[in-house]
């Protein structure tokens, strides 16, 4: 049998109203890959997922799981997928065994059969198996969450921002583990507004009000870059950056975190332009060549 | 099934775990009954009598002292004629009764026609004065004034209990409370917390979603009925003349109205605090203003009386009061039994309609 996609997407549409959270969008992922949906608040990450596990009927394209049609054949798709939505659907006045026990049930399956699928996530939340899962930390409970999704074995594995409001630490440990079930055979769509995280992937669709920017592999991303990244600090911030974005030659200048990111065109010489602007009385600058990031990548292409 | 125990198992542990709305559901019924039972009532007791005597006889002592032996009167002794209205005015007593100096003389050996007692009411409250007015009415008229006076006589309810009044339209009240609000509460706080997202995404169909959560609260309401059932009987001393097990069966055709009444409030609601809202206006008002539990439905004008017909818990009540007071058979409510089982399909119908496997 030809290997089949684990997830089709083909010119997906969604519009709320007037207003358009998909737009045409087209991807697809592989068995067994880790895919991921980069892209800030309101890109339409969600409404993708929700078509996808067939809780929302597309407005127009198709979308398939399995080779399972998300409109026409979502009662099968259900069996076969695990969602774990972008709030951390447990039931907060149940156990943490209690809640893993009953989405085991609700698959008409038992946490004793799949236990071996989710024993290195559950074994760390395990000795508190009595306790609430509403007085867990942010990443146990994103633990607990993982394991009520994979719990019936699904094949597909959905995560809607599984890492947003977790801590750094936990959001590493979780990556991990999505490399461990990879190798189990799962697919995995994840969606992160976090670009630092885009390297954990496979590959990765960059989406940004529901039009897909770019997909390729992280790496491919950032090697199709063809401009030079810069890093500048100095005294005056704010007065650096509409100086910069005066400067002819600079295709782009943006806070980035502490520092200012100035893109410009190969043969730009940082050297000169620091000597040039520190004897305009700027202060304390500092410019160096560093390498383009996943967010240079998305903000150049937002800006197309 | 499994997954269809385990879902009832999580309902119970939901209920179980809040300890605090269970408690409050538990015994709401018992303390609303008590309530309307005892402190807010409808009945007038400890009406303070004076009497203006101008001339005593055998009469008027036997007429005195019914006044004094019944429980609902407190005889405050006699007063002049002109401090009668005095009286009233400080309070002494809510009630003069005033004889004449006749009263008591075979009405063929009067010379005039004219009443030969009067009462004088403190009618400030008229709802207190209107009915102790009737309670002495009916304590005057004894051998003497019997041939003036038609004869009431008060058919199942003869002392005019509003206990009797009041437990139907109770019992019309706290299943609605329970069974759709609580229901419609439940589902909706499954939506805004998203795991309605996760139970949608899996192979349970929605209808046994719902099933699942209608369980424990229709077992919830069996023993608030039996609580009220039991005060009903025991505590307020209600008759229970008619069928209890038509009682019964009443009630849980009631308990499945108001849990469907609760699905369908659940389809409009995103938020727990809207469904609340809805439950109050659509319901709590409705029950307790056009049911006929305070306000008679035959006072009401005809287009209130109109919508009261598609109130569901007017018809119950009004097999209630047939069956607990007038003591009729299950037969005789068949009627109102048969007008609440098409309710409850047609909301029913209505709102599995409406509710959807997506979330659009």
């Amino acid at each position: 049998m030809e290997e089949r996609n684990a997830i089709e997407v083909r010119e997906l549409t969604k519009r709320y109203g007037g207003v358009t959270a998909l737009d045409r969008v087209s991807f697809e992922v592989g068995c067994g890959e880790i895919f991921g949906l980069i892209g800030p608040d309101g890109a339409g990450k969600t409404s993708l997922f929700r078509i996808l596990t067939t809780l929302l009927a597309p407005d127009g394209g198709s979308a398939s799981v399995n080779g399972l049609d998300s409109v026409a054949d979502y009662r099968q798709i259900r069996r076969q997928v695990g969602y774990m939505p972008g709030r951390f659907s447990l039931y907060a006045d149940l156990s943490v065994e209690e809640n893993l026990s009953f989405f085991a049930a609700l698959f008409g399956t038992g946490i004793r059969e799949n236990y071996d699928l989710v024993a290195p996530i559950y074994s760390q939340i395990e000795p508190f198996r009595k306790r609430r899962a509403g007085k867990l930390s942010g990443g146990m409970k994103q633990k607990l969450a993982l394991c009520c999704a994979l719990i019936h074995r699904p094949s597909v594995l959905f995560l809607d921002e599984p890492t947003t409001g977790v801590d750094a630490l936990s959001r590493g440990e979780f990556w991990d583990m999505l490399d461990g079930l990879r190798r189990c055979g799962i697919s995995i769509l994840v969606s992160t507004p976090y670009m630092d995280e885009a390297g954990r992937c496979d590959r990765i669709a960059l989406i940004n009000e529901g039009r897909i920017l770019g997909i390729d592999t992280p790496q491919g991303l950032v090697d199709g870059f063809d401009e030079g990244v810069y890093e500048l600090s100095g005294d005056d911030m704010s007065g650096l950056l509409a100086r910069v974005r005066a400067e002819r030659g600079i295709s782009g200048c943006y806070p980035f975190g502490a520092v200012h990111h100035v893109v410009a065109a190969e043969g730009f010489d940082a050297v000169a332009f620091v000597a040039r602007i520190a004897a305009e009385g700027f202060s304390g600058v500092s410019m160096q060549c560093i390498g383009a990031g996943i967010e240079d990548v998305f903000i150049k292409k937002m800006g197309r | 099934m499994k997954g269809f125990a385990s879902f009832v198992k999580k309902e119970i542990l939901h209920i179980l775990r809040d300890r605090r709305t269970m408690l409050i559901v538990l015994l709401m019924p018992a303390v609303l009954m008590l309530l309307f039972g005892f402190a807010i009532s409808t009945e007038v007791n400890n009406i303070d009598v004076a009497a203006v005597v101008p001339k005593r006889s055998e009469e008027v002592r036997k007429a005195l002292e019914r006044i004094s032996n019944n429980p609902y009167f407190t005889y405050k002794g006699t007063v002049s004629q002109m401090d009668a209205e005095s009286c009233l005015r400080s309070g002494f007593a809510d009630a003069v009764v005033v004889f004449a100096p006749d009263f008591g003389v075979p009405a063929e050996a009067r010379t005039d026609r004219r009443p030969k007692v009067q009462i004088m009411f403190d009618a400030s409250n008229s709802n207190d004065a209107q009915t102790g007015e009737w309670y002495l009415r009916g304590v005057l008229a004894g051998e003497s004034l019997a041939a003036a006076m038609p004869e009431t006589r008060m058919l199942y309810n003869p002392q005019m209990k509003s206990a009797y009044n009041f437990v139907p339209g109770i019992m019309g009240l706290i299943f609605i409370l329970i069974c759709a609000i609580m229901t419609s509460v439940s589902i909706v706080r499954e939506k805004e917390n998203g795991t309605m997202e996760v139970l949608l995404v899996s192979p349970v169909r929605p209808l046994r979603i719902i099933l699942a959560k209608m369980i424990p609260y229709f077992l919830l309401s069996c023993i608030n009925l039996a609580t009220i059932m039991l005060l009903a009987r025991f505590a307020l001393g209600m008759p229970m003349a008619g069928s209890a097990a038509g009682t019964v069966g009443l009630s849980m055709l009631y308990v499945v109205l108001a849990l469907a009444l609760g699905l369908f409030i659940s389809t409009i609601a995103d938020k727990q605090a809207t469904a609340l809202i809805i439950s109050a206006m659509l319901m709590l008002l409705p029950v307790i203003m056009l049911s006929g539990m305070i306000f008679p439905i035959e006072n009401m004008p005809e287009i209130l009386q109109f919508v009261s017909c598609f109130i569901p818990a007017r018809w119950y009540i009004d097999g209630l009061r047939k069956l607990m007071i007038e003591g009729l058979p299950f037969a005789e409510v068949m009627k109102e039994f048969l007008i609440l089982l098409a309710m409850t399909a047609a909301i029913m119908a209505m709102s599995l309609k409406k509710f959807n496997d997506k979330l659009e």
